[in-house]
C-alpha cells in the first residue's frame, strides 16, 4: 500500500513537469516585454537592457526555466505585473472564497446526485428514472453561468430572499456567509450533480443486475439495506472516478461563477489577470488549479483501496 | 459481368440505410428533436441577415434599455442595440466555433492517436505530454491560450481545439491498442496485408463510431467554452455579437435589464441541449453495449 502511494506520487512528477514547462512557456512566448513595462515610458534602451539583466531575461530558456521552477518549488510564484505584489500572496488572499465555494458546491452536488442516481437506478424505466435522466441531460447542457442568472433572477431579484452577489467571510458570522454561498454553490452544484447522478445511475444499474443482489433480496434484507449496503458500496469506484474527473469541470465553473456573483476568489483573480495581461499571475493560477486537479485525482486513486477491498496494489 | 448486378445490389443497401435511420429516429425520438432544433439554429444562422430586424451593431441611444416589445422583440441593451438581431447573429459564432472545434480536434486527435497507438517510442513521449495537458482543466487551458493571442474567432477555435485534443488522442489510442490485439487484425497482418491497408481497412473504420459520438460532445462543450471565454472577456472580439459577448455586456445591468442576458442564455442552452441529445442518441445507436449501461 505504502509502496503504491509512493509510486503514484512519483508518477505525478512528470505530469506536473509538463504543466510547469507549458506554464513557463506561456510567459516566454507572451507578447510584450515585462522589462519595458517596469521601466516605464521614459526609459532608454540602456535602462531596459539593465532591467533585462536584473530580471535575468537575457539568459537562455533552460536556465530561466530552471531558476523559475526552483523558485516555484520554494513557493515563490513571481511578482504580479499589474499590482507589483507577490503572486503567492495574491493567491493566498483569495483562497478562502474559492475554497468555500468549492466545498459548498461539492456538498450540494453530492447530497443531491447520489440519492437521485440511486433512486433512478432502483426505479429504472419508470417516470422517476426518466425525470432524473432528463435533469441530467439538462444539467449537461445549461452552462453554469446561465443557471446562475436564472437563480439570481428568481431568488434574489424577484423574491429578494438572498443577496444578488458578493461574498461574506466566515469570520463575519455563519449566517451571512451561508446566505452568500447558497446561490453560487447551487448554480454550480446542479451542473456537477448532473454528471455524478448519471454515472451513479449507470454504475448502480450494473451492480443491481448481479446475482448477489438477488441473494440479498432473497434472504429478506430490506430494500434500503440492499441498495446502500450492497449495491452502492460496489458501485462506488466509478462514482469516485467521475467525481475526480469532474473537478476539471468544477474549476472552469468556479472561474465563471465567481465572475457572475462578484466573489473575490481565485477565479476572479484569473479573469482580472487576463484582462490586464498579468502573465505571472495567470501562470500561478494555472499551476495552482492544475496541482489541485492532480492531487484530487491522486486521492481518488488511493480511495479505491478503501472503497473496494479487492483492489490491491 | 455487366454493371447491372451491381446496381441491383446498390438499391437495397441504400434502402437499408434509410431504414436504419428511420429505426434510429423511432427508437430514440430525442435524436429527431435534437436534429430538428439544430437544423433550425443552422437556418437561423444562415438567414440571419433576413431574420434580423435591424443591423445588430446599430446604436440607438434614445431607445436604450427598452423592455421586450413589438418593435424590439427581445428588448434593447444599454447602447440601444436590438437584442433580438444580436442574438440571431450570435447563432453564427456558436455554431461555427462548435463545428470547427469538433472537426479539428477529432482530426488532430485521430492523427496523433493513430501514431501513438502504433509506435511505442512516440507513445511514451506524446502520452506524457498529453497527460500533462489533460491535468490543466480545459477551460483554464483555453483561457491561458487566449491570453497569449489577439481576440478573434479563429484564435477561439484554435484555443478550444488544443484543450480538447488530448482527450480525443487518448480515446483513439485506446481503440487502436485494443484493435491491435483483435484476431482479425492479427490475421490481416499475418496474411501480409500492408501497414497502410490494415490501417485504412481495419483500424480506421472502427474509430469512426466513437469519434462521431465524441465529436458531438466536443461540439457542445466548445459552444459552452466559447460563451465562457467571451463572457469573461477573453473570447470572440466585442465587435462581433456572440451569445457570450451579449451576456457579458448585459452582466452589469442584470438587475434592470435581465432580458439582455436571458435571451442569449436561452438560445445557447437550447442549442447545446440539441447537440447533446443528438450525441446521446448516436451513442445509443452506435454502441448498444454502452447504451444499456448509461
Amino acid at each position: 500500500m505504502l509502496a503504491y502511494i509512493v509510486r503514484r506520487l512519483i508518477a505525478t512528477i512528470p505530469v506536473m513537469a509538463v504543466v510547469a514547462i507549458f506554464v513557463f512557456s506561456l510567459l516566454y512566448i507572451a507578447p510584450g516585454d515585462p522589462a519595458a513595462i517596469i521601466a516605464g515610458d521614459l526609459a532608454t534602451t540602456q535602462d531596459i537592457a539593465r532591467i533585462h539583466h536584473q530580471l535575468g531575461l537575457d539568459e537562455p530558456f533552460l536556465v530561466r526555466f530552471g531558476k523559475w521552477a526552483w523558485d516555484v518549488l520554494h513557493g515563490d510564484l513571481g511578482i504580479s505585473i499589474a499590482t507589483n505584489l507577490p503572486v503567492s500572496r495574491l493567491i493566498q488572499q483569495r483562497l478562502e472564497p474559492t475554497a468555500a465555494l468549492t466545498v459548498s458546491t461539492l456538498i450540494v452536488s453530492l447530497t443531491l446526485a447520489m440519492p437521485v442516481g440511486v433512486l433512478a437506478a432502483w426505479r429504472a424505466g419508470t417516470w422517476i428514472d426518466r425525470a432524473v435522466m432528463g435533469f441530467a441531460v439538462l444539467g449537461f447542457s445549461i452552462p453554469s453561468f446561465v443557471l446562475a442568472y436564472i437563480l439570481i433572477l428568481i431568488f434574489a431579484v424577484e423574491l429578494d430572499w438572498l443577496p444578488v452577489q458578493g461574498y461574506a467571510s466566515i469570520t463575519g458570522g455563519l449566517g451571512p456567509f451561508l446566505q452568500h454561498l447558497v446561490l453560487p454553490s447551487t448554480a454550480l452544484g446542479l451542473i456537477y450533480a448532473a454528471l455524478i447522478a448519471r454515472i451513479t445511475r449507470a454504475s448502480m444499474l450494473e451492480v443491481l443486475s448481479q446475482d448477489y443482489i438477488r441473494t440479498a433480496h432473497a434472504k429478506g434484507l430490506s430494500s434500503r439495506n440492499v441498495l446502500i449496503g450492497h449495491a452502492l458500496k460496489n458501485a462506488a469506484v466509478p462514482i469516485a472516478t467521475i467525481i475526480g474527473i469532474g473537478i476539471a469541470l468544477l474549476i472552469g465553473g468556479v472561474i465563471v461563477t465567481e465572475t457572475v456573483f462578484a466573489i473575490p476568489g481565485i477565479g476572479r483573480l484569473t479573469v482580472d489577470a487576463i484582462s490586464r495581461r498579468d502573465y505571472p499571475t495567470i501562470q500561478g493560477v494555472i499551476l495552482l488549479f492544475s496541482a489541485a486537479y492532480v492531487i484530487v485525482n491522486l486521492l481518488v486513486d488511493l480511495s479505491y483501496t478503501v472503497l473496494d477491498p479487492r483492489v490491491r496494489y | 459481368m455487366t454493371a447491372a448486378p451491381l446496381e441491383l445490389e446498390a438499391i437495397p443497401a441504400q434502402r437499408r440505410e434509410r431504414g436504419r435511420f428511420r429505426e434510429l429516429v423511432r427508437r430514440h425520438p430525442t435524436v429527431a428533436i435534437g436534429l430538428a432544433i439544430l437544423a433550425m439554429m443552422v437556418l437561423v444562422a444562415v438567414l440571419a441577415p433576413y431574420l434580423a430586424t435591424v443591423d445588430p451593431q446599430a446604436l440607438s441611444p434614445v431607445h436604450r434599455l427598452r423592455f421586450p416589445s413589438q418593435a424590439n422583440w427581445f428588448g434593447t441593451d444599454n447602447l440601444g442595440r436590438d437584442v433580438y438581431s444580436r442574438v440571431i447573429y450570435g447563432a453564427r459564432v456558436s455554431l461555427w466555433v462548435g463545428f470547427w472545434v469538433a472537426f479539428f480536434s477529432t482530426a488532430i486527435g485521430l492523427a496523433i492517436g493513430l501514431v501513438t497507438g502504433f509506435s511505442r517510442p512516440v507513445d511514451a513521449v506524446v502520452m506524457r505530454i498529453m497527460d500533462g495537458l489533460m491535468s490543466i482543466p480545459p477551460v483554464l487551458l483555453a483561457i491561458a491560450l487566449m491570453a497569449l493571442t489577439r481576440a478573434s474567432t479563429g484564435n477561439v477555435i484554435l484555443s478550444i481545439t488544443i484543450s480538447q485534443v488530448p482527450q480525443v488522442t487518448r480515446l483513439v489510442r485506446g481503440v487502436v491498442l485494443s484493435l491491435r490485439e483483435q484476431p482479425f487484425v492479427e490475421a490481416a497482418i499475418a496474411v501480409g496485408t500492408g501497414f497502410f491497408k490494415t490501417l485504412g481497412r481495419h483500424i480506421l473504420p472502427n474509430t469512426i463510431a466513437p469519434l462521431l459520438v465524441q465529436g458531438t460532445y466536443i461540439c457542445a462543450s466548445a459552444m459552452i467554452t466559447e460563451a465562457i471565454l467571451s463572457f469573461i472577456g477573453a473570447g470572440t472580439p466585442p465587435n462581433i455579437p456572440s451569445w457570450g459577448n451579449i451576456m457579458a455586456e448585459g452582466r452589469s445591468l442584470f438587475q434592470v435589464a435581465y432580458y439582455v442576458v436571458l435571451f442569449p442564455a436561452a438560445f445557447l442552452s437550447i442549442t447545446v441541449l440539441a447537440v447533446n441529445l443528438v450525441g446521446d442518441g448516436l451513442r445509443d445507436a452506435l454502441d448498444p453495449r454502452l447504451a444499456r449501461r448509461m
